[in-house]
C-alpha cells in the first residue's frame, strides 16, 4: 500500500509503510523512468519510508497509476557492492564496546559483519545512509556533537552506519576511517554511495579481510535493513546561524552551520 | 585565460557568488540543486547581454559587488534595485551597457530588494561541477564566494546584446504576501497552526541565506508530535522545525528533511523571496491543493483553489 501525496506544483511524496519497501518502489520509478515514462522529472529521492518524484510534467496522472502500486518481491534488486577497507581507530570505539557490551575487537566483528545497503543519501553529497546492522546493535548519537568529525569517518547512530565525505561537524559515533573517496565531482561516479548500493565493512587489520570475523555478527545482518532507529534528531533541517551580511568569510560559515541541517552533525 | 577575458573582484560585497541555473537531478546523492535564487532576473540579465540562458553571472547580496573587466563587452544589473556605476558615471540598471577595456563596474548597495545579478557577454566561464558554474554553500560544490582579487574567466560572446534601452521590471512589494500549497505534511500540524499561517505577518530573520530563509512570527503548534522519518525536500518548501518559526527553503537547500513541512510555495512567487531583506514583512495567502485522486488527468494548478484566511 501507498500513500500518495502532492508536494506543491510538479512533485510528489510516495509513502510506503515499510522501510524495505522504498527500495523497490525507486527502483520500479527508475525503469518507469528510463523507458520515458515519468515525463519531466528530474529527480527520484528515496527518503526512509518515502520517494520524492521532483519536477514531473503531469503529477496527477503518476499519482493515478501509483495508486495500486505492490512491491514486486520481497527483496528490492541488489545494487553493486562496494567494499570499504576501514582502520577500525575511531574515537568511540570504547564507548561503542561499553554500550554493547562486548570487547572492542567485538565491535570491529561486529561492524564488519553485515552487508549493507545504501537507504537514501542527505546530509553532504555522497553520505549514504545505510541499514543492516542488527536492531540490537542501534546506538544513539553522542550527546554533544563534535565540531569537526574527518572525511573518511566511518560512523553509527540510530540505527544507520555511514561514513563521512569530508570534513564536517558531527554526532555518529566514531568507529574507524576507511581511505575511500566517498565523493569526487570529477569521477565517473561521482558518488560510490548511491541508493540501492551494497556495502561492506572490511577490516585492514585482519588477515586477507575475506573473511576476518563475519562469524559472529553475521546471523543478523543478512535481512539488510534496520528500520526503526533514527540518525539523530537536533536542529534536522534547519539552517542554523547563517548570517549573509555578517561579512568575513559567510561561505565558510554557511557550511559549517547549514552542515547542522541533517542528522550526522 | 586569454588576454583581457576575465573579470576581477575589486569588493566582493557581503556575499557574492558565480550562479547559473543550478544542477538540479542530484539530489539522490545528496547534492543540492543550489542556482540563482531570482531566475528570472538571471534570465533577464543574460538576455540583455546576448547570453544564453544558461550562462554564469554574479548574484550579490545587499551591498552589491565592484569588478573591473578585462576587456570591452556589454554588462547587464538586473534583480535587485541598485544604482550602477562604470568608472564611476551612472549607468543603466536593467539596460545593456557597453563598456570599455579595464571598465570598473559598481554595483551600489540594493535599495529595493537583495539580490542584484551582474551579467557580462560571454558569462563567467568557472569550471562546471556536475554540469553547473553555481556556488552551493551548503555543500561547497562550485566556485568559492568571491573575494577581492579573484580573477574569474568570461566566456565567448554568444550573440549580440539586447536591441533594447532599458527592460522593464515588476516592482518589488514592500510587504510579500506569498501563494503556499498546503502539503505535504499539513496534516502533522493543527487547524490552528494552518489558520495561524494565512492570518498572521512574519517578518524575515537575519539568519537567512541561499539556504531558506527563516521567518520570525507566531509558531505553528503541530498535531503529530512524533519524528518524522527523513524525506526528500524540494525548493520551496516551508518546514517548521521543532521551535515553530516557518522556513522556506530556496535554492542551496538539503536534499533531505527531519521536520515537517506544511506548505510549498508556488514556484512564480520564489523571486519574490530570493529578494526578501532581513527585516521584511512576509504574509502567506494558503492554497489547499486537492487530493490528488480526485484530479486524475488534469494539472494540478488548474485545480488549486485559494482558501480564504479565516
Amino acid at each position: 500500500m501507498v500513500r500518495i501525496i502532492p508536494v506543491g506544483l510538479r512533485a510528489l511524496l510516495v509513502e510506503v509503510t515499510e522501510p524495505a519497501h522504498t527500495a523497490a518502489l525507486a527502483a520500479d520509478l527508475h525503469r518507469w523512468r528510463d523507458r520515458g515514462e515519468l515525463a519531466g522529472v528530474w529527480d527520484v529521492v528515496p527518503g526512509e519510508l518515502t520517494v520524492l518524484l521532483d519536477g514531473l510534467d503531469d503529477p496527477p496522472a503518476l499519482a493515478g497509476r501509483l495508486a495500486g502500486w505492490r512491491p514486486s518481491s520481497s527483496r528490492p534488486p541488489d545494487g553493486p557492492l562496494v567494499e570499504v577497507p576501514v582502520r577500525y581507530d575511531g574515537a568511540d570505539l570504547a564507548e561503542v564496546a561499553r554500550h554493547w557490551r562486548v570487547t572492542e575487537e567485538e565491535v570491529r566483528r561486529i561492524h564488519s559483519a553485515p552487508e549493507y545497503r545504501v537507504a537514501f543519501c542527505g546530509f553532504a553529497p555522497g553520505f549514504g545512509y545505510l541499514t543492516g546492522l542488527p536492531e540490537r546493535y542501534h546506538l544513539p548519537r553522542r550527546a554533544v556533537p563534535r565540531t569537526r568529525v574527518p572525511a573518511g569517518s566511518v560512523a553509527l547512530a540510530g540505527g544507520y552506519a555511514g561514513i563521512y565525505p569530508r570534513d564536517s561537524p558531527g554526532g555518529w559515533q566514531l568507529l574507524g576511517c576507511t581511505d575511500l573517496v566517498l565523493f569526487d565531482p570529477d569521477r565517473d561516479p561521482v558518488a560510490l554511495l548511491t541508493p540501492g548500493t551494497r556495502v561492506r565493512f572490511r577490516d585492514v587489520d585482519v588477515e586477507d579481510g575475506s573473511d576476518g570475523g563475519r562469524g559472529r555478527g553475521g546471523r543478523g545482518g543478512a535481512d539488510g535493513r534496520g528500520g526503526g532507529g533514527r540518525g539523530g534528531a537536533d536542529g534536522r533541517g534547519g539552517i542554523a546561524g547563517v548570517d549573509e551580511d555578517a561579512g568575513g568569510r559567510p561561505g565558510a560559515r554557511a557550511r559549517h552551520d547549514a552542515g547542522r541541517g541533517e542528522s550526522p552533525a | 585565460m586569454t588576454a583581457g577575458r576575465f573579470v576581477e573582484v575589486l569588493r566582493p560585497g557581503a556575499l557574492s557568488t558565480v550562479q547559473d541555473l543550478g544542477r538540479p537531478g542530484h539530489a539522490h546523492l545528496g547534492v543540492p540543486r543550489s542556482g540563482a535564487l531570482d531566475l528570472p532576473a538571471h534570465l533577464l540579465a543574460n538576455r540583455l547581454v546576448g547570453n544564453p540562458p544558461d550562462a554564469a553571472t554574479i548574484e550579490t547580496t545587499g551591498t552589491g559587488v565592484s569588478v573591473r573587466v578585462g576587456r570591452a563587452g556589454t554588462v547587464a544589473v538586473t534583480g535587485a534595485w541598485a544604482p550602477v556605476t562604470v568608472d564611476g558615471r551612472p549607468a543603466g540598471w536593467s539596460a545593456p551597457v557597453p563598456v570599455p577595456a579595464g571598465a570598473r563596474v559598481e554595483v551600489t548597495a540594493a535599495r529595493r530588494g537583495l539580490r542584484s545579478y551582474l551579467a557580462f557577454d560571454g558569462g563567467i566561464a568557472a569550471p562546471p561541477v556536475l554540469g553547473s558554474r553555481s556556488t552551493d554553500l551548503l555543500s561547497g560544490l562550485g566556485p568559492a564566494p568571491l573575494r577581492a582579487g579573484d580573477r574569474l574567466p568570461l566566456g565567448e560572446a554568444a550573440g549580440p546584446p539586447a536591441p533594447v534601452d532599458v527592460a522593464p521590471t515588476g516592482i518589488l512589494a514592500e510587504e510579500l504576501t506569498l501563494r503556499v500549497l498546503l502539503g505535504p505534511r499539513t496534516d502533522w500540524f493543527t487547524d490552528d497552526a494552518v489558520r495561524l499561517l494565512g492570518a498572521s505577518r512574519y517578518h524575515v530573520s537575519t539568519h537567512s541565506n541561499r539556504i531558506g530563509v527563516r521567518l520570525e512570527g507566531p509558531a505553528l503548534p503541530r498535531r503529530i508530535r512524533r519524528e518524522l522519518p527523513s524525506e526528500g525536500l524540494v525548493l520551496g518548501a516551508v518546514q517548521v522545525p521543532a521551535a515553530g518559526s516557518p522556513v522556506i527553503f530556496l535554492a542551496d537547500h538539503p536534499t533531505m528533511g527531519g521536520y515537517p513541512v506544511i506548505g510549498v510555495l508556488h514556484p512564480d512567487d520564489l523571486p519574490q523571496v530570493a529578494q526578501a531583506a532581513p527585516g521584511g514583512p512576509v504574509r502567506f495567502r494558503v492554497v489547499r491543493a486537492r487530493p490528488v485522486r480526485r484530479v486524475a488527468g488534469r494539472p494540478l494548478a488548474a485545480d488549486s483553489a485559494p482558501v480564504p484566511a479565516t
